[in-house]
């Protein structure tokens, strides 16, 4: 295969990093950033013809002596990634106009922040997944500091930096020992050599350290704690970025790698098991507290990786389909909750205490309604996205006979209901106090992009079947 | 030579290594310092992935090493950055001074 | 079966109603939001009625109406299906017939309220949600209408949110909710797992032709059951779930008459109707129905006694009627279960329809004690509620007579070989105690002088919340002759028209058909029952309305009736001392005060602040301090290694 066939296996790739290169380049030159803004989005919407192109003339298969695979599962997710980059980048307009962030590199990061995610999705070799996890990482940590001049934005960068890269220190270790047990870094060659040898200890112990690395860019207990400092000192929109992207793109490795490569690897499934449960406990409990809404959704996050966490656990083809559909279903609700936040935030984000939506269904109808139809998908409220997900996870949970985290989980799901229901609450059912911050008018940007978030989560709650053949057709690598 | 070290020589070494930069990043307090503490772990990694690679005899993991080499110098400078940033706004460096984020 | 129905057009009326009130009625005139929201229901209910006139409800199948697929994905495959049998069909029926009658009692009800136009549209959307759920062809779907209408509920209930204890209500009922939802979910999926489907054609069949599960055998069906009846005692305000409808009454009247009386409630008895063949093949479950139902029904019957607030009164009223309906169909007797549904949703509505009007006539006052008089203030409220006390106190000839009755019979091991005796004197004793109740709150409120202000100025209600109240008092009073027993010479008919419905669960509980030869029994049974419910009726006419003008009497002609006023006075006491303080006290004391504030509110506040300090101590460990994540990461690590290492070591 030429060079130029295999780099069309990274369509998508390819162009959003020209993209990228050139806002990076145009930048000095164009003084309004937005249009930088809407070259990002031009990039996107090319690398999304680009990816429909890809499928259309069926450029699957290996490319790169078998470093990248094009699967179902790698279009799945990068599909659901230049979506994710699409609003994020769309509800950032004002935003940095808003509170006088006039770099254009905003926009590049994102992309190539993008770029990194589609990687790890395409990746079936390790030293791959390890470059586009960085790509991905980096250009994150960037983001989340992006507000220079705010102490907490500082703040929530460095945490998130200097954690990160710790913990991604444990997963290269693993990555380390996992070469030096089986000779090779692709997955399939790990699977088998693990498969035709005695376990060595070596084994073992990586996929523990691997563990703590992809535990850690999901934001899975133990190694949450720096989801809620994190979420609620980055600017929202990257904010909103992180809780959907890289924790979705950290989610395919995670899968990809423990289900092919560390398969034959006994023990995991009980690491998943306590995991889970514990991100739920921690997340619902902690979010219950909670009275920065930001913060708030960042436990909540925390929480709904644990439910993810369970569909994994039945470590099934269906368990699978019900992740990548719920990733899909997580990013449209938690994005349009952080859209809401972004714009409500108004200038330096002033307004992000719970109480600060005080009456808001009454000053703003329309952005309270779009706010509670994201909330009762997290709750999973049947007719939203967020009900079907939860569905599928925890049917595939029982059909693995995994009967008590399938209770746990529906009951950790009836404990979250409380806290979602509070901002409802205070929306509704309280009069606009005289401190509440003024009605600021939605601007287009945003209200287009809150409606196709409303309209996602809608869609995959009354029309979930398109997006689940999808999935579950991506799921059959596991087969 | 591998002939003349055998691997747990290299195995030991870099488990040292990795144990020291942990605790560092546990127990310093300024910043830069745990960063290079956050590099020494990476060194670690790089031993054991050279020493696996010529006891195993396959390339890959010297170039997994090359690959962390300049994903370690990345990590540095955009690290830097971000002390300076958090320098600028807050006059220190000291990690237990960030504590405005919690609960 | 051939032919379309068009069903989907009876739920999507009033949804549309409620998008058009919603979204165009801020700028309208009022007399244009109760055109859309009335309309909207009436329409339904007419179309509702046509098709089941033009139905064929003899050839006794289920129609099943395809709409559309909805999730079709690998082996998952279910559809937006509607499910139409006679069942359902007197579902539809209470629905939309009560539910527009109450509507047209809202235009006069809240005539003057500044939320009018949002007030109609969540009504509608109330009525949609709960069509859904009635006439839901899957378990899915049925759970879609099933939160909807939780989501109504909670809308409704925290209406005047002006009001803090509206709003905490409206919470508490969500919360409380939740919790059945959880059993209901965890049902749902289950079914899912074991049969294969989730659709009511497939899931029916699959299951009467699995093994009855005994009590020594109790396997998954049984677990699902009981995860049922977790989800429909947190609908239907069932031991222990039903501490949330006391406080829903925050609402306004028509939304407990619609939802918090008629309707929604009604959704628990209704599911497991629906699920008899799982029930009847899981007799453990069934028995736990029946012990629940039977176990609320004299629970909150005790509790009734001792209120003061009229609407709390009705609220424990209902709880203690719902509790029959699980009786019914915990001993096997779906169609009495059903039957009293029915005839519930007219007196009841209208009692609390009644309530309003009270409500209405004196300013907003709701305590008893403040009321009295009323009777000629406002005569047509009066007449209609003694109308409806007489159904629900279970007097001969009215409605709840006839399905009271009807479970009580079934309720004894006579009627059916799953009753007993025990279950009999339950229900009976709380027959006794409902009469007594419901005419303490007549008397109260209607009988002697005045207590207040407001009670001196009371005014009748406009025509257009009293011509409903009419409507409903000539049901309450006739309703009960769609089922008139054989034992009194009718002949069953309401029984014979569900009969279909329960075919395949009576095929494992052959419900007493050969009961013949007890019609001398039953008859004495039914006495039996009317005469302890004029006992109850008694008891709160000498303690209510004797007493006071005995009292006065007494005053003036002191000497000459002495002795009389003695005895009276003896008979007071005795019955003071030996039945109403007792009862008054120890439900006050034990029930209200030690179980249901004591306990279970408790429970509900300690739980929801125990899961608040959990959450405060979860955030602890979010010191801040950089040092102390990079600690738990590796506190973590080591655990994972550890793990991991042991495993392989072993």
């Amino acid at each position: 295969m030429s060079y130029g066939a295999q780099i069309l296996r990274l369509l998508p790739e390819a162009i959003l990093t020209v993209f990228g290169v050139a806002i990076m380049l145009a930048d000095p030159l164009v003084r309004r950033k937005r249009a930088l803004g809407y070259l990002a989005v031009g990039g996107l919407v090319v690398a999304l013809l680009g990816t429909v192109l890809m499928v259309q003339q069926g450029w699957w298969g290996p490319a790169f002596s078998g470093h990248i695979l094009n699967d179902p599962f790698a279009v799945f997710f990068r599909v659901l990634f230049l979506l994710i980059g699409l609003l994020v980048v769309c509800s950032s307009f004002d935003y940095l106009e808003t509170n006088a962030i006039h770099h254009g590199e905003y926009y590049a990061l994102v992309l190539f922040s993008i770029v990194g995610q589609g990687l790890m999705a395409a990746s079936v070799e390790l030293v791959m997944i390890f470059i586009g996890l960085e790509i991905s990482s980096i250009a994150t940590y960037i983001l989340a500091g992006f507000r220079t001049r705010d102490v907490k934005s500082s703040e929530a960068a460095l945490k998130y930096f200097l954690l990160g890269s710790f913990a991604t220190a444990f997963l290269l270790y693993g990555i380390a020992l996992i070469f030096g047990a089986t000779g090779t870094t692709h997955l399939a060659e790990i699977r088998a050599a693990l498969r035709a040898g005695p376990m060595g200890p070596m084994a073992a112990v990586a996929a523990a350290l691997m563990f703590v690395g992809f535990g850690f860019k999901v934001s899975a207990a133990p190694f949450q704690v720096w989801t809620p400092d994190v979420y609620e000192g980055s600017p929202s929109p990257v904010a909103g970025f992180m809780s959907a992207g890289p924790k979705a793109a950290a989610f395919a490795v995670f899968l990809r790698v423990y289900l092919t490569a560390l398969q034959p690897v006994e023990g995991w499934f009980w690491l998943l098991w306590v995991s889970a449960l514990l991100s739920m406990c921690i997340g619902n409990f902690g979010a219950l507290v909670q009275t920065n809404i930001k913060r708030m959704l960042a436990y909540s996050s925390i929480a709904h990786a644990g439910y993810v966490l369970v569909a994994f656990a039945a470590r099934s083809e269906l368990g699978v389909a019900a992740v990548l559909f719920y990733m899909a279903a997580y990013a449209a609700m938690n994005l349009g909750a952080f859209i809401v936040v972004t714009h409500f935030g108004g200038e330096g984000e002033r307004h992000v205490s719970i109480d600060d939506y005080t009456g808001l269904g009454h000053r703003q109808p329309a952005l309270a309604a779009v706010l509670t139809i994201f909330l009762l998908s997290l709750i999973g409220i049947p007719l939203t996205g967020g009900f079907f997900g939860k569905f599928y996870i925890f049917q595939a949970a029982l059909k693995a006979k995994l009967i008590g985290l399938t209770i746990l989980g529906v009951l950790n799901s009836a404990v979250a209901s409380y806290y979602y229901l509070r901002v409802i609450v205070v929306m509704y059912m309280r009069e606009p106090a005289p401190t509440s911050p003024p009605a600021a008018r939605v601007p287009g940007a945003i209200s287009f992009v809150l409606s196709v978030a409303a309209i996602a989560v809608l869609y995959l709650g009354i029309f979930p079947g398109d997006v689940l053949q999808f999935a579950t057709r991506s799921a059959a690598f596991f087969r | 030579m591998p002939g003349n070290v055998p691997i747990t020589h290299y195995l030991f070494l870099s488990t040292a290594l990795f144990t020291l930069g942990v605790i560092g990043v546990l127990a310093r307090r300024n910043i830069v310092i745990i960063l290079m503490s956050i590099e020494l772990i990476l060194n670690a990694v790089n031993i054991n992935l050279v020493a696996f690679s010529r006891h195993l005899a396959s390339v890959s993991g010297q170039a997994f090493a090359v690959f962390i080499i300049a994903d370690a110098a990345a990590e540095a400078a955009v690290g830097l950055g971000i002390i300076i940033a958090m320098f600028r706004n807050r006059g220190t460096i000291q990690a237990d001074e960030l504590d405005l984020l919690k609960w | 079966m051939s032919g379309s129905y068009h069903l989907w057009l009876i739920p999507l009326l009033p949804l549309a109603g409620a998008a058009i009130n919603g979204l165009l009625g801020r700028t309208r005139p009022r007399s244009f939001v109760s055109a859309v929201g009335v309309g909207s229901v009436s329409l339904a209910c007419a179309y509702a009625f046509f098709t089941f006139l033009r139905f064929p409800w003899h050839a006794g199948d289920a129609y099943v109406e395809r709409i559309a697929p909805w999730v079709v994905a690998g082996n998952l495959q279910i559809d937006f299906s509607l499910y139409l049998d006679p069942l359902s069909a007197v579902m539809v029926a209470v629905v939309t017939g009560v539910g527009l009658l109450i509507h047209i009692y809202s235009v006069g009800y809240m005539a003057h309220d500044p939320g009018y136009y949002r007030f109609f549209s969540y009504l509608n959307l109330f009525t949609f949600f709960m069509l859904t759920l009635v006439l839901a062809g899957n378990y899915l779907l049925m759970f879609v209408g099933w939160e909807g209408v939780g989501l109504c509920s909670y809308l409704l209930i925290g209406y005047w949110f002006t009001k803090k204890s509206a709003a905490d209500a409206g919470k508490k009922a969500f919360i409380v909710n939740r919790v059945g939802d959880f059993g209901f979910t965890l049902a749902v999926i289950s079914i899912y797992w074991m049969v294969g489907s989730l659709e009511f054609r497939q899931v029916f069949p699959a299951v009467a032709s699995m093994p009855k599960e005994t009590p020594m055998s109790a396997g998954p069906l049984t677990w699902i059951c009981l995860l049922l009846l977790m989800g429909a005692a947190g609908k239907s305000a069932q031991l222990p779930l039903y501490v949330w409808l006391p406080d829903a009454m925050e609402g306004p009247t028509p939304v407990s008459a619609l939802i918090h009386a008629a309707t929604m409630v009604t959704a628990g008895v209704y599911m497991v109707a629906r699920s008899g063949v799982l029930f009847t093949h899981a007799p453990l479950a069934m028995t736990a129905v029946a012990v629940v139902g039977a176990a609320t029904a004299l629970f909150a019957a005790t509790i009734g006694v001792t209120q003061t607030d009229i609407k709390r009164v009705l609220a424990y009223s209902t709880i203690s009627q719902l509790g029959y309906m699980f009786l019914a169909c915990g001993v096997g007797a779906f169609g009495a279960g059903i039957f009293h549904l029915m005839t519930h949703a007219f007196f009841k509505a209208l009692l609390f329809l009644g309530a309003g009007s009270v409500i209405h006539a004196i300013a907003g006052e709701q305590d008893m004690r403040k009321m009295g008089g009323l009777r000629q203030a406002i005569p047509w409220t009066y007449g209609t509620f003694l109308a409806a006390a007489l159904a629900i106190a279970g007097i001969f000839p009215l409605s709840g007579f006839v399905s009271k009755d009807a479970i009580l019979w079934k309720a004894s091991p006579l009627g059916s070989p799953s009753g007993s005796w025990l279950y009999w004197l339950v229900g009976l004793a709380t027959a006794g105690l409902t009469a007594f109740y419901v005419f303490r709150l007549f008397f109260l409120t209607f009988h002697g002088e005045p207590r207040s202000e407001a009670a001196h100025h009371a005014h009748e209600s406009p025509r257009v919340m009293l011509a409903p109240l009419a409507v409903l008092a000539f049901l309450s009073v006739v309703g009960g002759f769609v089922g008139w027993p054989k034992a009194l010479g009718g002949h069953d008919r309401f029984e014979a028209f569900l009969a279909p419905v329960f075919r395949l669960a009576e095929e494992l509980a052959p419900a007493a058909h050969a009961a013949q030869e007890h019609a001398a029994l039953e008859i004495g049974f039914s006495l039996l029952a009317v005469g302890v419910a004029a006992l109850g009726i008694g008891l709160a006419w000498l303690l209510y309305v004797a007493r006071p003008r005995l009292a006065e009497r007494s005053a003036e002609r002191l000497g000459a009736l002495y002795r009389l006023v003695l005895n009276k006075y003896y008979v007071d006491e005795a019955y003071n001392f030996a039945i109403v303080r007792p009862l008054v006290v120890g439900s006050t004391r034990l029930l209200w005060r030690a179980i249901d504030v004591g306990v279970i509110d408790a429970a509900v506040d300690g739980v929801a602040q125990g899961a608040r300090n959990i959450g405060g101590a979860a955030r602890r460990l979010q010191s801040g301090n950089i040092r102390s994540y990079a600690g738990w990461v590796l506190a973590g690590a080591v655990l994972v290694v550890s793990f991991m290492t042991f495993l392989w070591a072993k």
